[in-house]
């Protein structure tokens, strides 16, 4: 099984240090939030994990091997990366949409193989969307379009799948789909990471929270050690109050900070 | 993932009608045999469908075969000569050109981008211009579509790096980057122009570059373009699914695994090669690989691997009606090519501004 690793990774843009440096390890088989307010490195650290971006200083690792080292196809094959951004302009339909991902799979002469059209059977089925396989992309709502680009991501077949802001756009319950649809990828041994300032939402879906504040990582492990209200104070500058649910899991509610 | 999941038949549901690629060869195809068909038999002398057929057996076939046939030595001239190499150019110039639209419409990820308004087209012209006022294009016929080509291929880098930051480029920019590229080619041109306006061979084969048209085109032409189109166009057909991806914008394209450095290259590359081809034996033809793609992508939906074969088709077939349409709606004067398909693009090119101006999608 296969391990992300930052190794005292940072970024730099014109000069100035905007996220790291950072050490962290993401282990298989997890289901791991980034968490932080707008700004605090979590796409950054994404895109790090997804070999999107070089850090400037320090390393990405996946089991021990730096991932710029790798050639792009293979880090693609082994890593999925869903943007926040689900608006696709040009009418592709769905299939054409989830036929894209088999691209890192598919030699350039090669035509679609057997493989590659049990891979995109399989994911349409796995996140329900098979009945919308004919649609164009650009029709679909947006609860639709998030499925089409989860499906997408699991057509690659990765060990890794990196969700920026998967339910930003999203209303409650399609939310709670997507973050379901998550929960159980990652219990068939898929690695899952969610990237989200929205904590009430996905603490009961994960398994590891790692809390980010300008670039830094301040804290990660679990709820109660990550999320106590004097951190999300800290981090978020509201003050916070856990109130419990039936389901054995506190929520947070929001107070404006009196300064 | 139950093997029943797996089995499920895909539903067949579209929410906007594609036709289907049957049907459209179904009309494409003959629409091109008759309209090449069409563009030989019409002229300032109308030939007959037999005579065409007997002089191409005349010409394809073995003489033992066709001792038989007979034809006239006008015949061969009118027909083997003069029309069938311009019909010919005619065809792989419009090819040449709308597959180069498709090209550069996926990699500045805007539907506007076409050659001759990306400063490709001012580019090839010039690199033309060049090997003819250094006197290259005498020592060798090849330096002249080569030359095309590397003016072609500085022109699109000159205007991607204008134009695009992060991967992006705003419809503004790339106009702009586009439009100062060409008049700066172009007034070298001109430039070069006036310069050897006393040598009045090279200054007309400049004049007829910089307007554009497939007067005069030859079998030479024929062999200096065609190779180039074929070449550029399966190396077009072999990036479709780069094209796809890069379409979706850059960051979705390396997460799937695109080298996007090296496909783009590889893409600006081959558009070179597409435009110079076309530039080199007509001139500068605007607005076909702005009309022909933009109409592909209609009918048969954005995905490349469709759109590429069926604008490369209907660009040729579009650019042989254009012609015959410039040298038979006012005889005995020929109208310029370029002024037909500008009046086709044109209109087409306004509407698709405005409408990205009001926030419209890219089709």
């Amino acid at each position: 099984m296969s391990i992300l690793e930052a190794r005292n990774a940072g970024v730099k843009r014109g000069g100035r240090t905007i996220f790291g440096p950072a050490s962290v390890c993401i282990g298989a088989g997890e289901m791991t939030a980034l968490i932080g307010p707008n700004g605090s490195g979590k796409s950054t650290l994404l895109r790090l994990f997804a070999g999107l971006w070089q850090p400037d200083e320090g390393e990405m690792l996946i089991d021990g091997e730096a991932i710029h080292s790798l050639p792009r196809r293979e880090v693609a094959r082994r890593v999925a990366f869903v943007p926040q951004e689900t608006q696709i302009d040009f009418g592709f339909t769905v299939s054409e949409i989830l036929a894209m991902g088999r691209y890192a799979h598919r030699g350039r002469f090669s035509p679609q193989s057997q493989v590659d059209h049990a891979a995109i059977n399989s994911a349409a089925a796995y996140c329900d969307i098979t009945h919308l396989i004919d649609r164009a992309i650009n029709t679909l709502s947006g609860g639709e379009r998030q499925r089409v680009l989860i499906a997408r991501s699991l057509v690659v077949e990765p060990e890794f799948i990196l969700l920026d802001e998967p339910t930003a756009n999203l209303d409650i319950h399609h939310a709670l789909d997507v973050l379901q649809l998550c929960e159980s990828l990652s219990r068939q041994g898929r690695t899952v990471i969610v990237a989200t300032h929205d904590f009430n939402l996905v603490t009961r879906h994960v398994t590891r929270l790692i809390l980010l504040q300008g670039g830094l990582l301040i804290a990660e492990g679990l709820q109660e050690d990550v999320l106590a209200p004097r951190a999300i104070q800290e981090v978020f500058h509201v003050e916070a109050e856990t109130v419990p649910t039936k389901t054995g899991q506190p929520v947070y509610v929001f107070h404006q900070r009196i300064r | 993932m139950s093997a029943a999941a797996q089995n499920t038949p895909l539903a067949n549901v579209s929410s906007r009608p594609r036709l289907r690629l049957s049907v459209f060869y179904g009309f494409l195809l003959p629409i091109m045999f008759l309209s090449l068909l069409a563009a030989v038999g019409i002229g300032s002398t109308h030939i007959s469908w037999p005579t065409i057929l007997r002089v191409a057996e005349f010409k394809i076939l073995p003489h033992a075969w066709t001792s038989s046939v007979h034809v006239t030595k006008a015949d061969v001239v009118i027909v083997w000569l003069i029309r069938v190499p311009r019909v010919i150019v005619a065809f792989f110039v419009g090819a040449g050109l709308a597959s180069a639209g498709v090209l550069l419409q996926a990699l500045f990820r805007n539907p506007l981008a076409e050659p001759s308004l990306v400063g490709a087209g001012e580019g090839a012209v010039l690199g033309g211009v060049i090997s003819f006022v250094t006197g290259w294009s005498a020592t060798s016929v090849l330096s002249l579509p080569l030359m095309a080509m590397v003016g072609a291929l500085l022109a699109l880098f000159i205007v991607y790096a204008m134009s695009t930051r992060g991967g992006v480029t705003p419809v503004a920019t790339l106009l702009l980057a586009g439009v100062a590229t060409s008049a700066l080619l172009s007034s070298v041109a001109s430039l070069l122009l006036s310069v050897n306006i006393v040598n009045w061979q090279i200054a007309q084969e400049i004049v007829f570059w910089m307007m554009g048209g497939l007067d005069a085109r030859t079998w030479t032409h024929v062999w200096l373009c065609a190779p180039f189109v074929v070449l550029g166009f399966v190396a077009s057909l072999l990036q479709t699914r780069d094209l796809d991806l890069l379409q979706l914008g850059e960051e979705t394209a390396a997460s799937f695994g695109v080298d996007v450095e090296s496909s783009k290259r590889m893409l600006t590359l081959t558009a070179a090669i597409l435009t110079g081809a076309a530039v080199a034996v007509a001139g500068l033809i605007g607005f076909v690989g702005l009309l022909v793609p933009h109409a592909a992508r209609l009918i048969l939906g954005p995905s490349n691997r469709t759109l590429l074969p069926a604008s490369a088709l209907t660009g040729g077939a579009f650019l042989v009606l254009c012609d015959l349409l410039a040298r038979t709606i006012h005889p005995p004067t020929e109208i310029r090519l370029g002024i037909v398909t500008a009046l086709c693009g044109g209109p087409l090119f306004i509407y698709l501004l405005l409408r990205q101006y009001r926030g419209g999608a890219n089709g």
